[in-house]
């Protein structure tokens, strides 16, 4: 297993009365991103602290860009780029002046560190705003050259803790963009986040991670699939032939479910949803919809939305995003 | 956002090594951290106030509301008096914004940053010291300077005059590591400028700053003389107006290496803790 550019077993940390990490075990593959999902208070930032070296554990192991995290701290982080949660570039400084400071600090020459300052200035946008201290710049901006300063070093393994906290979305797409150029360019992306679909999004696999302990670690599909409820979705040509649909499809439903008309709000009226426990449903369904000579114009398998998962997995169903009924299509 | 390609690795040679070994490195990083110091010391020239202002607000405090019933009525010979004992109560208190700055960079997170990067632990702290010289030093001219305006005649020679200044930078980077402790223990900025006040104010009150040592009840003169603000004031005394310096040199060059012997390793100590 030298592909794992993160490992980490059993790690445990105590703060006075909280349990912040009660034997986390991570896994990232190179070259993949790895999204770490949790309620607020779960661990992640602890966890992503004490691969960052910045903090030891009480006990665990754990081990970045195959390097012990706790033997050869100054080892690991020649390998390592990380963004905390808040923007912490230094205000007074400017654009320029903060990537300049970290090049130096990671024994770049001070021409190649402002030749890589430049480069990422003009990567991130920051060109025009290279030369203005960072308190003038709006949050995406420090964001951005949070990140920035975080690749300075061509890290092989980049952290990235909540990088799109109180972005708008168009920001947002924008910073997934540079994780996934990233990746393309060979790094390893752990990246922890409260935003489902941004984990949805970027993550190859996902760690679920309540109370300091790892609860799920799979694909995003993966993840899914284990929440279970497959939900098929038929919609009629005939809107009028919804109520033999909905017989039809009664046929194919899941133990103890029903087919019922799609009531979401929002939605446009007319399609039939079942939930189904595997995908033959489908083979049973179309043959039977046939006989019955209904005539469909739109029909597919649906995956839980990760929210949903989420939820099931932490059993936190007061958490600040309600479970909509919307998402359950 | 812009497309362009930046290649992940192009550092060519060992990556484990520092650059020119690891006291070359250490000394790098701390010019380079300390000229980020400096900027934002420029940036917000506000806040020299404790450097600049302040001293002169004392000065003329001292010198011209209770320096005739100090001294009975004599304000120059006070003043003579008065300025180098005050010199070394504002380098003293010039090194409290250093605990603070430190204290709410730690806050901010940009801390973090530094210790994700293979920096000596020490780094950062020493960077912050070093850029302090600037403050130490504007507290001189600005002291000496105003003080001449206000009558104060240096009485020995220049040279004299520039060891005061030298010995006063050096006491002051000594000093400030007490308040670079307090800046890693303490939660808040403003609770590191209430510890150090707490500290700094029977120091420089009860020395010999203000009045002769003879004058003081002899409990009080047993502290003063165990105050490592005592001896600095006599060597600046004595290089600036004349008198005896070699003892009180000796005392303060002692306090100094004292400070750092203790100071320099609890503050490494508790950066290290603070996480």
């Amino acid at each position: 297993m030298t592909d794992l550019v993160v490992r980490a077993e059993g790690l445990r940390k105590r703060f006075k009365t909280t349990q912040a990490l009660d034997g986390v075990d991570l896994s990232m593959r190179r070259g993949t991103v790895l999204g770490v999902l949790g309620p607020n208070g779960a661990g992640k930032t602890t966890a992503v602290r004490v691969l960052a070296t910045l903090l030891r554990p009480d006990a665990g192991h754990a081990e970045v860009a195959g390097i012990d995290v706790l033997k050869e701290p100054q080892r690991v982080r020649r390998r390592i780029g990380l963004t905390g949660q808040y923007a912490s570039v230094d205000e007074d400084l400017t654009g320029t002046q903060n990537l300049v400071l970290i090049g130096q600090l990671l024994d770049l020459t001070t021409k190649d560190a402002r030749k890589r300052a430049a480069e990422l200035l003009e990567w991130f946008d920051l060109a025009d705003a290279a030369g203005r201290p960072a308190k003038t710049y709006s949050g995406g901006m420090r964001r951005r050259l949070d990140l920035a300063a975080s690749l300075v070093g061509h890290p092989e393994v980049i952290f990235l803790d909540e990088p799109t906290t109180g972005l708008d979305p168009a920001k947002r797409e924008d910073m997934w963009g540079v994780v996934r150029t990233q990746v393309t360019q060979g790094a390893s992306v752990l990246l922890t986040t409260q935003y489902l679909e941004e984990a949805d999004a970027l993550a190859d696999e996902i760690v679920v991670i309540n109370k300091g302990r790892v609860i799920a670690h799979d694909t995003p599909d993966g993840l899914k699939r284990r929440v279970g409820g497959l939900t098929l979705r038929v919609r009629p040509a005939d809107p009028a032939r919804v109520p033999d649909t909905l017989a039809v499809l009664d046929r194919v439903a899941a133990p103890g479910t029903n087919a019922s008309a799609d009531a979401t709000a929002g939605a446009r009226p007319g399609a039939v949803l079942v939930p189904v426990t595997g995908d033959t449903a489908l083979d049973e369904a179309l043959p039977a919809l046939r006989r019955a000579g209904i005539e469909v114009v739109d029909l597919g398998l649906q995956l839980p939305s990760l929210d949903e998962v989420f939820h099931a997995l932490t059993g936190d169903h007061t958490d600040d995003t309600p479970a909509k009924e919307a998402e359950l299509v | 956002m812009t497309t362009l390609d930046v290649p992940v690795r192009n550092i060519v040679g060992d990556i484990d090594k520092p650059r020119g070994g690891a006291l070359a490195a250490l000394a790098r990083h701390s010019v380079a951290l300390a000229r980020r110091s400096l900027i934002k010391t420029i940036r917000t020239p506000e806040a020299l106030i404790d450097v600049t202002l302040q001293p002169v607000i004392f000065l003329l405090l001292f010198t011209y509301l209770l320096g005739g019933a100090i001294s009975g009525g004599d304000r120059h010979g006070y003043l003579q008096f008065l300025l180098p004992g005050m010199l070394a109560q504002s380098l003293a208190m010039g090194g409290i914004a250093l605990g603070q700055n430190l204290n709410a960079d730690i806050e901010k997170g940009v801390f973090d940053r530094f210790r994700s990067l293979p920096v000596a632990r020490s780094a950062p702290l020493v960077g912050a010291v070093a850029a302090d010289v600037v403050r130490y030093l504007t507290v001189c001219v600005v002291m000496l300077g105003f003080g001449m305006v206000m009558g104060f005649r240096v009485e020995t020679g220049f040279l004299p005059a520039v060891a005061a200044v030298a010995l006063s930078i050096g006491f002051g980077l000594c000093f400030c590591w007490i308040s670079v402790w307090v800046g890693m223990l303490v939660r808040t900025s403003g609770a590191v400028q209430g510890v150090m006040f707490l500290l700094v104010f029977p120091l420089s009150f009860g020395s010999n700053v203000f009045v002769q040592t003879s004058t003081l009840p002899g409990w009080l003169q047993a502290f003063v003389h165990v105050n490592p603000i005592t001896p600095l004031v006599g060597t600046i005394r004595g290089l600036l107006v004349g008198g005896p310096v070699a003892g009180h040199l000796l005392w303060t060059v002692v306090w100094m290496a004292a400070l750092l012997v203790i100071f320099v390793p609890l503050a490494l100590r508790a950066y290290a803790r603070r996480a």
